[in-house]
């Protein structure tokens, strides 16, 4: 198990208090001058040393990402950091204790990472339901404006920096890039086609990156404690630490930090009280946020929970959100349910995913009841793969990996139940493929 | 269909606040605020926005009132119809519905005996199903106006629906005495008692 001595958010559950006093003695803010005076470059060669990958979803390495934005600014055309904390993705609370319980750490990210890619200016987009969380945050903001951690000659390091928070209301879709983009800019959060990317033509058509709120906390603590600490933790390629949020069936439901590449077993056993009923009650398990392939008991069984180990197995780390389902679970309707989701937050430009997922929500719910064909599930297949890859953005693959995760573990128990409807028993049905 | 009674405008308090909305951006960007400003309508205006209140909107931002409306009718968080005093958004979303979503939904329309989407008839309670809200580890819960009430048994909600109904004040957070989002038996992390 990972050591308390090396967490980064050592206030998670908001025991200590969020304010700026009782954050600098947890070590925010320590140093900070220092750390910028030693270059753009050196920061950003330092997160890509750490191994550092993107913590909301797709595990970009982060200061690769840094090193897009442009080395010697148009002065015509500021660059921003824009924050990323709109956290939607179902099963996913992360973001949100760090800006509640730790935001001064988030704050002081901001700082350094901005001033890495040579921004002046960085946004936070919080999703609008968090409005306590905001509350929490602005005021966070406020102090650290007040103490002159932020703002002109920010911490002393001679770099201006202003930061802004900007609440969402209530758009999956602006947790992707673009779409936060355009919600940022006014308008209703629609993807952009890309290129351009964001590091080329981003807010106001300016040069801008957009990070995870957990990626851009993680930041000063690495150039703290150095890349080699950071990079000793996991295993090669998914270094560090990670915030895991543990929901659904098992006994003690929570959020809590661990290394990279902790058995999923060992993660649910130790922080959640493990699975209720014990781990032989386990169905599946949804390791990285809705938008990931779930994985049945057999592969959790011995998985690790890294970026690299759940690609191997179809499945993905996703947010790191693990949703587990014991086998009282009506697995249809779980997967059933993210359909739902997706359909109702589809944006509607791209006519693969605004009739797709309304399409594939229709059969889930009648592959509940198994009131379909055997050919059915082909045809699904057939559907969602017509909708991955070809939209805009990606929330069309993420509607279509659920159902495609669901068929490839339980078709058996898809075609029981259509089978069962029809009063065909079981037995008497031909062999049939998994 | 603008009328002395519906015209809408900032109290000089929602004005100040509109006012260092528009300053975040830069200029000329004040589009921008579109969506604070929006909220700050609805807020003003007892939980929804009229029409009234957008072209006010689109005026304060040189914006055509078209592209107001479009957001207005994008984000699920703006109300364009009035809605109760108290907003019940009860999570829908699977790790809601793994651990009890669908008692909750029982009881809130026992309770306040409306469906979802209506408002029951003394304009106290508006009950909606919502997506997912972001507060997993700490299902099943629901957003009442702007508080998070989480680790609900469907007594509790009752019983938060009862006391809103009686004009108290439930407190919001983790229904069930824990600590935020550490584990219900206490924190298996973090325990060499930190700094701060």
């Amino acid at each position: 198990m990972l050591k308390d001595s090396d967490r980064i958010f050592t206030n998670l559950y908001g025991v200590h208090d969020s304010g700026l006093v009782a954050s600098r003695t947890r070590g925010a803010w320590d140093g900070t001058a220092g750390l910028i005076e030693k270059g753009h470059d050196w920061i950003v060669e330092q997160i890509k040393e750490s191994g550092l990958r993107g913590r909301g979803g797709a595990g970009f390495p982060t200061g690769l990402k840094f090193s897009f934005m442009p080395k010697e600014p148009d002065p015509r055309r500021p660059q921003y950091l824009i924050v990323n904390a709109d956290e939607s993705e179902p099963g996913t609370c992360k973001d949100r204790d760090i800006m509640r319980h730790d935001p001064q750490i988030l704050i002081e990210g901001c700082l350094v990472s901005a001033f890495a890619m040579r921004a002046h200016v960085a946004y936070i987009y919080i999703r609008g339901e968090f409005y306590r969380e905001a509350e929490v945050l602005q005021e966070a903001i406020n102090e650290s404006y007040e103490a002159g951690l932020i703002g002109k000659n920010a911490a002393g390091s001679g770099w201006d920096f202003d930061l802004y928070l900007h609440r969402g209301a209530g758009a999956y879709i602006c947790g992707e890039e673009t779409g936060l983009l355009e919600s940022l800019e006014g308008k209703p959060g629609r993807p952009r086609l890309k290129p351009p990317f964001p590091a080329g033509a981003g807010l106001y058509g300016c040069p801008s990156t957009v990070n995870n709120v957990e990626t851009i906390a993680i930041v000063p603590t690495i150039l703290r404690r150095g890349a080699n600490w950071f990079n000793g933790l996991g295993r090669p390629k998914n270094t560090g630490t990670k915030l895991f949020c543990i929901s659904g069936h098992v006994n003690h439901p929570c959020n809590v930090e661990e290394e990279m590449g902790i058995p999923l077993r060992e993660l649910i056993d130790k922080h959640a009280g493990g699975v209720r009923g014990g781990w032989d009650n386990l169905l599946a398990v949804i390791p990285g946020g809705s938008s990931v392939p779930l994985l049945p008991k057999s592969i959790c069984d011995t998985v690790l929970m890294d970026f690299d180990s759940l690609n191997a197995e179809k499945s993905g780390l996703g947010t790191a959100a693990v949703i587990v389902m014991d086998q009282s679970t009506d697995v249809v309707e779980a997967i059933s349910r993210l359909s739902h989701f997706y359909m109702h937050e589809s944006c509607g430009q791209c006519t693969p995913c605004r009739e797709g997922t309304g399409w594939v929500f229709r059969m889930m719910q009648r592959l509940i009841k198994g009131d379909a064909s055997i050919e059915d599930i082909d045809l699904l297949w057939n559907v969602v793969g017509q909708i991955e890859g070809h939209t805009i953005c990606a929330l069309g693959d993420a509607a279509a990996w659920p159902v495609q995760g669901l068929i490839r573990h339980f078709r058996p128990e898809l075609e029981q139940r259509i089978l069962a409807r029809q009063g065909i028993p079981e037995d008497a049905n031909a062999p049939r493929a998994a | 269909m603008t009328t002395p009674e519906t015209k809408f405008k900032f109290t000089p308090d929602y004005l100040e606040r509109a006012k260092a909305h528009i300053a975040k951006y830069p200029d000329g960007r004040q589009a921008s605020a579109v969506m604070p400003l929006l909220d700050l309508a609805q807020r003003q205006n007892g939980g929804w926005i009229s029409r009234e209140a957008m072209a006010y909107i689109a005026e304060m931002l040189e914006m055509a009132e078209i592209r107001v409306y479009e957001v207005a009718t994008f984000y699920t968080m703006y109300n364009l119809e009035p809605v109760g005093k108290y907003l019940v958004q009860l999570c829908r979303t699977t790790p809601c519905w793994l651990r009890g979503a669908n008692d909750l939904l029982s009881v809130c329309k026992e309770e306040l005996g409306v469906g979802t989407g209506e408002t029951t008839e003394d304009g106290l309670f508006t009950l909606i199903e919502v997506e997912c809200l972001g507060a997993c580890v700490n299902a099943p819960m629901v957003q009442i106006n702007d508080d998070y009430f989480e680790d609900l048994t469907a007594a509790q909600m009752r019983e938060i629906l009862s006391m809103l109904r009686r004009g108290e004040k439930p407190s919001p957070g983790p229904q069930n005495g824990r600590q935020s989002s550490a584990p219900g038996t206490g924190m298996t992390t973090l325990l060499d008692g930190g700094a701060g």
